[in-house]
């Protein structure tokens, strides 16, 4: 197991680089200049901010500058806010975006596990088709509705209440995570439901299910030890990836609950060609993916026996 | 995650957020930014919302009233003509750490901002004074500027031209004061955080939490510090969500709101006490003008322009009360010789008229070898953009048969298009830095690299010369009156509009001043009755 | 209890018994077909998504309205019905009206201020323009007119349609949006410190349309003469376009790519999932590494750069260069799914003995693992067609994907998130139809997969 978690470790490093280095060349090849602003500039302005940031050398020469920078760790000042340090902003806001995205995450599974079982057990009952109702409206309707919906909520709740029960913006207490973290998890939540349901309904039916039951096994001790622990699987391979994605793609509800959180950062970097920012942020989620990515695959091996990582097809 | 990580995560969260006790003394207002602001470097702020902030942090020689007209600031009195100024400062005013200010403050900021080392977007706004645009080009030291201090509390200009509006110009951004010490000891870093700057305004930055709040207090050192009726600016939101904002308003945590057009119906069933503010910026349709362009036919763009019913328009499409119809390149708000620019120099508009309109079409089919190819509108992404687009390629598909081909393209992309005169029309718009007709007027010249159409005409730029060589109010008007009509006989632009902003505030605020050139809104007038 | 005598123990001849099958044999796909048939639920959803995809095909041949046709006197209404309106005269050009003998800006005290005396209509006000005077208040440096569609009070106005910045100028004329409804305008004195010094009138607007927005519906339309608002079953949106139009004209994009786009990904996830999963080693530690890498790559940036590499200029279609940015990047999910469900069935005992046949890694992997992960396809299938139809109209932001006018029912949505609070209409009818879609595909993968899963096979 030790070889083989230091195996992917040196191949995720790899992935890290390959990620670095096509975001790199995308971002070259976009047109758009990332010092233009509203104003028109002097060409002798332009080309002492070009060399400030290193823009005035030729494209390979800045990659072999920022591939050195990136293994000292140092990704650079951002373009548009030219005094703070891509890392500060890492630094800043990546903690909001992991918690509010790990907590977002966490309803998402304990919700979609719940209910998925649920479905599942009560297949084509009322229960099964309400919850696949809302699942499907959670999927069809864009996120900002729901993030504009629970602020009215919360209005409507203040007021009535004459105090602040719910604070329609902002972060930074419980109360402030209530309603964004629902909104966040609400889309994972959905999938997760429907393929925790599918997975169960594989085995449900299953002999050793039966067998289970037949021996006499409580109803919980079914669940959980055979139903929930093999069905599982699929729900664990999502989850990797998506506390990746959902940490620094919270974008609509980091802008709607005024959140200062990495995925806005993320978003206006693209749009204003913030080079630095764009390569410091990919570079981190990258990095972050591919590890979430091996946690995962190892957990694998621990969840579910039939797994054999290390064996290879015969 | 381990307890001991949530902890420490939690913790992070937290740290910077101090909780803000309800109901405290402090008379304090709170507002929200659509976005954070870059940087409060003075010297190289180039956005409107840290222009707002710096406006309230910092004082220059001179800022704007309540009425909009210019009031002494740092400087007391002053004396001027065309070749010279002298400021003479007032004592009593002093830096946030109760050192004064002196002239050599302004010395060291304005050579700072002229530096082609500091890379300011803003360092034309100083070319008025002497050897400025010498220095940012390279040819001279910074030590040649036109500026020098006589003594501690008289500063001395000389100017490069005569310039009939340089005292509006001392009320902007760029022109504001710079401590040589703190400046130099910051390293680069000035302006990065609260403790990276040094102010001399009505308030100081307290707090700043990037991407989430910030906190201004009242400076008590202020030499002017008895008219603020109000102790704590808090802005505890930064969201670019105009329904966010709506809510929160409606929510009353913050005590002012900025109504989108979507939001206006909610607004009047909400029962908002709206307000309407001109800002200033005119909107037009600007044409490329470069050899090989279909737009670069007059009869074409004359058609277009007759086929284009503004009143429609800003009514319908626009959606904003108050919209003014644009006549022209210079708004009506404009100060002229003594009244306003446009009712001292008079302009009849173009009526739509589709006959007419047709006819020069036809003109344009001609010159231009039988067929008109589909023109490109280049906008960009919002979603008012998209519908003002839409509108005018119906408008010129039914109208003239002309195909409109939508190009929509995000900020940096747009710019480059722009930049590069990839575009047929693009739906261009300006606001002004200062309150002169020269702002928009100048817009349009060859030397100008914010021309993106490339317009050009001989006899405009001769005009524009004319008004840029003189101090003389009606000499200098006249030109620009007349640079504006060969402007737009010529349909170099097809004005559309001149915008509006409807804002609303909590009753408890008064007194909140918005100006058009300059840092908007200015809460440094409010009174709160509560 | 039987009592069994000597002849039940008899061998039994051969003859007379065979009695042949129970049934006769079925093959697979003859299996799923029947269950498919006899699934009730999945046939009625085949029926929608037909029903479907003939409104986008058939549906404009039936209702033909201009579905990108601006009709700026109805903007946003909700569904309404026909109805007739006469076409208004020619507007006069609007005179000011400037007091010659009042000074434009007098310094005069805003406490001292009251209210102009006298509120008047200039002529009879119609939903073209109304046109407006007042007695001019002595002192006032300008005035500020308001217009509210409830009767105003507690010093609230409504909207600021008007401002006049010279005193001396007493007449407005209002012609923002006006509708046929019941209006009260205000006056008050710019400068006034009082702001409950105002004048306040009622007008009621009856319907009408100008002589312009007439011509437009019929070209020889006259004022005095009728002309017909055809029936709006969804209401228009904030160009007054007729919305059924647009969702017809928006259901073949969103459909096309909402089904194609997350068919074609799947079927490449699932193959590389499969392989990868199946095979181990080294093949799934490539095929893996390539997934984390699409995974991690910024998703706008890549749509910049598709766009700029295969989408044309404006005007051509960029429906293609869509697609494939779209299942370029959005494979991966299902991949690993895939990945993770051959993984748990690799060792499995009927795969062993599959192998012990003989069969072919292919086969096996093709006849009976992916069958087997049909669950985990399905789901992600389902949920893959709104992210196809929502990253599209995301898209159309940056100008890839439908040019405009032309619409799909995403970017509909994304158009009526804005006013959905006051005209929910532009965002229900588009989100509707996106549910209903997403619903048939679901329960039809539902039925489907009932149909195909080996597990769930007739037993009798």
């Amino acid at each position: 197991m030790l070889r083989y978690t230091l195996k992917r470790l040196g191949a995720g490093l790899l992935t890290v680089y390959f990620i670095a280095t096509a975001t790199f060349l995308a971002m070259h090849f976009v047109p758009g200049d990332p010092i233009a602003g509203n104003k028109a500039m002097r060409p002798e302005i332009r080309q002492n901010l070009e060399r400030m940031y290193g823009l005035d050398k030729p494209v390979s020469v800045q990659y072999v500058v920022f591939l050195g920078n990136m293994l000292k760790g140092d990704f650079g000042i951002s373009f548009t806010q030219p005094n703070r340090l891509v890392n500060d902003i890492i630094k800043d806001h990546f903690p909001v975006s992991a918690l509010l995205g790990v907590l977002a995450l966490a309803v998402a599974s304990v919700g979609g596990v719940l209910f998925g079982s649920l479905t599942a057990v009560v297949r084509g009952k009322l229960a099964d088709r309400t919850v696949m109702f809302f699942v499907i409206l959670a999927v069809s309707v864009p996120s900002f509705v729901f993030a504009a919906l629970a602020q009215q909520l919360a209005i409507r709740a203040n007021a009535s209440a004459g105090t602040t029960l719910l604070p329609v913006a902002g972060w930074g207490s419980l109360r402030h995570m209530l309603m964004p973290t629902l909104v966040l998890g609400l889309g994972t939540m959905a999938f997760l439901t429907r393929l925790m349901r599918s997975s169960m309904l594989e085995i449900v039916n299953q002999d050793y299910i039966r067998t289970a039951k037949a021996k006499g096994l409580p109803t919980h001790r079914v669940f959980f030890s055979h139903q929930l622990r093999n069905a599982i699987l699929p729900v664990i391979t999502v989850l990797g990836p998506s506390i990746a994605a959902i940490t620094t793609g919270g974008f609509v509800v980091e802008t709607v609950f005024s959140i200062p959180g990495l995925g806005r950062y993320f978003v206006q970097a693209v749009q204003q060609l913030d080079y630095t920012v764009i390569m410091g942020l990919t570079v981190f989620y990258g990095a972050f993916l591919v590890f979430m990515v091996i946690l995962v695959d190892i957990i694998y091996g621990f969840i579910d026996p039939r797994i054999s990582l290390t064996k290879a097809a015969s | 995650m381990t307890p001991r990580r949530l902890l420490a995560l939690l913790a992070l969260c937290f740290a910077g957020f101090a909780p803000l006790s309800a109901g405290a003394e402090p008379r304090t207002i709170k507002l929200l930014l659509s976005s954070e602001p870059p940087q409060m470097n003075s010297a190289r702020a180039t956005d409107q919302i840290s222009i707002m902030l710096l406006g309230h942090l910092m004082e220059g020689l001179t800022r704007y009233g309540q009425n909009g007209e210019l009031i002494p600031g740092i400087a007391e009195s002053w004396k001027m003509d065309d070749q010279r100024a002298t400021f003479q400062l007032r004592r009593g005013a002093v830096w946030a750490d109760g050192k004064p200010v002196r002239a050599q403050d302004f010395v060291f900021a304005w050579r700072t901002a002229v530096d082609p080392k500091t890379a300011s977007e803003y360092a034309f706004i100083l070319y008025p004074l002497q050897n400025a645009e010498a220095i940012n080009a390279g040819k001279l030291p910074t030590s040649a500027l036109g500026v020098s201090a006589r003594d501690d509390l008289t500063l001395d200009i000389a100017f490069e031209k005569p310039c009939g509006y340089f005292l509006g110009l001392t009320a902007f951004p760029t022109y504001l004061p710079l401590r040589e010490d703190f400046y130099t000891q910051k390293t680069g870093r000035y302006g990065a955080d609260a403790s990276d700057l040094l102010t001399n305004g009505p308030f100081k930055l307290t707090s700043w939490v990037h991407g989430a709040s910030l906190i201004l207090e009242k400076n008590p050192l202020y030499w002017d510090a008895e008219r603020l009726h109000v102790d704590r600016i808090e802005i505890p939101y930064i969201t670019s969500d105009p329904n966010t904002a709506y809510n929160l308003f409606l929510d009353k945590k913050v005590d002012t709101l900025g109504i989108s057009k979507e939001n206006l119906d909610r607004a009047q069933a909400d029962r908002l006490k709206m307000k309407a503010f001109a800002d200033g910026s005119v909107w037009y349709m600007d044409f490329n003008h470069r050899e090989g362009r279909v737009t670069k036919n007059y009869h074409l763009r004359k058609a277009l322009q007759l086929v284009f019913d503004a009143k429609e328009y800003v009514s319908r499409v626009v959606g904003i009360p108050g919209t003014k119809v644009g006549v022209s390149l210079i708004p009506s708000w404009v100060p002229g010789v003594s009244g306003r620019f446009r009712v001292e120099f008079p302009l009849t508009p173009t009526k739509p008229d589709i006959e007419e309109a047709k006819r020069q079409l036809e003109l344009a089919r001609q010159e231009l070898g039988g067929t008109i190819p589909p023109l490109v509108w280049l906008t960009d992404d919002g979603p008012a953009a998209g519908r003002q687009a839409e509108y005018f390629q119906y408008l010129f598909r039914t109208r003239l048969g002309v195909d409109l081909r939508i190009d929509r393209q995000i900020f940096k992309q747009r710019l480059a298009k722009m930049t590069a005169g990839e575009f047929d029309i693009v739906s261009a718009g300006w606001g002004p830095d200062f309150a002169d007709p020269m702002t928009y007027a100048e817009l349009f010249t060859t030397w100008n690299d914010n021309n993106r159409g490339k317009y050009n005409s001989a006899e405009y730029d001769a005009l524009i010369r004319k008004a840029q060589s003189t101090a003389d109010p009606q000499t200098r008007m006249s030109a620009m009156a007349a640079a504006e009509k060969v402007l737009l006989d010529d349909v170099g632009i097809v004005p559309m509009n001149e915008r509006v902003l409807i804002y609303a505030h909590q009753p408890r605020v008064s007194g909140i001043v918005r100006h058009v050139v300059g840092p908007d809104p200015d809460y440094t007038w409010i009174t709160l009755s509560d | 209890m039987n009592v069994l005598t000597r002849s039940d123990f008899e061998p039994v001849p051969r003859e007379g018994l065979e009695r042949g099958p129970s049934r006769p044999s079925l093959s697979y796909w003859q299996d799923a077909w029947i269950r498919l048939r006899k699934n009730k639920q999945a046939l009625v959803s085949l029926g929608i998504v037909i029903a479907l995809v003939l409104f986008t095909l058939l549906g404009p041949f039936l209702w033909r309205e201009d579905p990108s046709a601006p009709s700026l006197s109805r903007i946003s209404r909700g569904p309404s019905l026909v109805s007739d309106v006469p076409v208004l005269p020619e507007l006069a050009p609007f005179q000011e009206e400037i007091l010659p003998d009042v000074p434009p800006l007098p310094s005069a005290d805003g406490a001292s201020l009251g209210a102009p005396s006298k509120l008047e209509w200039l002529e009879p006000p119609t939903v073209q323009a109304v046109r407006m005077r007042w007695d001019a208040v002595p002192g006032a440096a300008g005035y500020l007119i308001y217009r509210s569609q409830d009767p105003p009070t507690g010093g609230y106005f409504g909207l600021p349609v008007g401002t006049i910045e010279a005193g001396n100028i007493v007449s407005f004329e209002d012609s923002f949006n006006l509708e046929d409804r019941k209006y009260y305008y205000s006056v008050v004195a710019r400068n006034v410190s009082d702001s409950r010094q105002s004048i306040t009138r009622e007008v009621e607007l009856s319907p009408g349309i100008s002589l312009g927005d007439a011509q437009a519906i019929r070209p020889d339309a006259k004022p005095g003469e009728m002309v017909h608002f055809a029936v709006r079953p969804f209401g228009t949106d904030a160009l007054g376009r007729d919305l059924l139009a647009r969702l017809m004209a928006g259901g073949r994009v969103s459909l096309f790519i909402g089904f194609f786009a997350p068919l074609v990904a799947l079927s490449i996830g699932v193959l590389i999932g499969g392989i990868a999963g199946f095979a181990g080693g080294k093949v799934d530690q490539w095929l893996m590494r390539i997934t984390d890498f699409v995974l991690a790559l910024p998703f706008l940036l890549f749509m910049i750069l598709f766009k700029v590499m295969l989408g044309g200029g404006p005007g051509q279609s960029g429906i293609s260069a869509m697609l494939i940015a779209l299942i370029a990047l959005s494979w991966t999910g299902v991949a690993r799914l895939t990945r993770g469900q051959v993984l748990a069935l690799r060792e499995s005992e009927f795969v062993q003995a599959s192998r012990l046949l003989g069969a072919r890694p292919l086969y096996i992997l093709l006849r009976h693992l992916l069958p087997n992960t049909l669950g985990v396809i399905l789901v992600s299938f389902t949920f893959a067609i709104p992210g196809a139809i929502f990253t599209e109209a995301f898209l159309s932001f940056i100008g890839m994907g439908v040019e405009p006018p032309a619409a799909s029912w995403g970017s509909m949505c994304n158009d009526g998130i804005n006013t959905f609070l006051i005209h929910p209409h532009e965002l229900i009818f588009p989100a509707v139809f996106i549910s209903v879609a997403v619903l048939a595909f679901n329960l039809l993968g539902d039925g489907l997969r009932d149909a195909l899963d080996p597990k769930m096979r007739s037993v009798e």
